[in-house]
């Protein structure tokens, strides 16, 4: 039946640890975050970190850099390019997903709260296992699929206006912030594809050199892979690029309806 | 296992029917506040009139349609386990068939019931 509750080892204790500021700092911020140990036996805590800011760079990202290197190097999460290119640092922030290293401390009132993306599987700390996500991603073929030859002597052109039809969606990069911001997604995540994934298909759906469109929609054309999106928006909400995959899913439900009349 | 290759029906199943619900619980909710009296005579005399005795069976298999089609979509969001699901599923489409027809033999029973020598 429907599932009302946690697994007995997912309810994060309360009691974690608590990393006092040094004493004479006077511009301190209190982080709670997330700990998950994959080779204890016990369930995840959250951890209590007190920063003195004065110390500290203004993003999230920053915080979480200054805990490893100087409180707590026990501390796990991804990150690399730290100026929201490449989907890294992912992570729930105060309740939202976001990515660390372009949310600002200050723009978050209180305790610093931080957790994984939401119900996804932990592998430490910070870090989910995107395996199924990166698997959705690819299901979908991202990648042109043509049956006539190119053109001997140059690329696949495409006019201004074609181009700006693929320009947005294919700024996404991947970070999971919407698939895992969805309900849906979260009920549902063996079977439909999520935002992510949706709108990387309708990218090459509506690329004008792709000649695949009616294969891809065909492999859309589920109750599970598309239509598990009830408009619930949260994947609108959550982009850090503001990007907007449930208007994609939207227009490929409209495309279904279309080739049927 | 590859896609279905269904569910653009059941959406637009969902779709039409809900624009079709518009006018016709309009009409119903219309009709059921201005009517001066809502005792069992009344009520009777309504359903009795063919119009209006028409109009209220199409609203509530309408509505049974719907309910179900919408029904449907909670049951494959929360219910996982396979069997629940399936038994969830026949569930649905037998009580709505039932509802459905109950309530639209009641309604034709008013109608045409009254309507004869």
């Amino acid at each position: 039946m429907a599932e009302f509750s946690l697994p007995a080892n997912s309810k994060v204790r309360k009691d974690g640890r608590v990393f006092k500021a040094p004493h004479g700092a006077n511009n301190v911020r209190v982080f709670k975050i997330y700990r998950f140990d994959p080779d204890s036996t016990e369930n995840p805590r959250l951890d209590t970190y007190e920063i003195d800011m004065d110390g500290c760079g203004p993003m999230v990202l920053d915080a979480l850099i200054k805990i490893k290197n100087e409180i707590d190097p026990t501390l796990t999460f991804r990150r690399s390019c730290r100026e929201g290119i490449c989907g890294s640092c992912a992570m729930n922030i105060d309740g939202r997903n976001g990515l660390a290293c372009i949310s600002a401390c200050d723009d978050i009132k209180g305790e610093v709260k931080i957790y994984p993306l939401p119900h996804m599987p932990v592998i430490k700390d910070l870090v989910a296992d995107l395996t199924d996500f990166y698997a959705q991603y690819a299901s979908i073929k991202p990648w042109l699929q043509t049956r006539t030859p190119a053109p001997p002597d140059r690329e696949r052109l495409q006019s201004k206006e074609d181009q700006e039809m693929v320009d947005r969606p294919s700024a996404c990069i991947l970070c999971a912030c919407c698939s895992t911001s969805c309900p849906s997604y979260w009920w549902n995540s063996d079977r439909y594809l999520g935002p992510a994934a949706l709108l990387a298909a309708y990218r090459w759906i509506v690329d004008s050199r792709d000649e695949a469109t009616g294969e891809r929609l065909d492999d859309l054309e589920d109750p599970f892979r598309l239509y598990r999106c009830h408009t619930i928006m949260n994947c609108a909400e959550a982009c850090p690029k503001d990007l907007n995959p449930a208007r994609a899913i939207g227009e490929i439900k409209q495309m279904m309806a279309h080739r049927r009349f | 296992m590859g896609s279905a290759k269904d569910g653009t029906g059941h959406w637009w199943a969902q779709r039409v029917s809900a624009v079709a619900l518009v006018p016709l619980s309009l009409w119903f909710l219309i009709a059921l506040l201005t009517s001066k009296s809502l005792d069992y005579g009344a009520v009777r005399a309504w359903f009795a009139r063919p119009f209006d005795g028409f109009l209220a069976a199409l609203t509530l298999a309408v509505l049974a349609y719907h309910s179900y089609l919408g029904t449907v979509v909670v049951v494959e969001d929360y219910v996982h386990a396979a069997g629940a699901k399936l038994a969830s599923l026949l569930a649905l489409r037998f009580l709505h068939i039932l509802a459905g027809g109950a309530a639209i033999f009641a309604i034709l029973h008013l109608t045409i019931g009254t309507m004869g020598p």
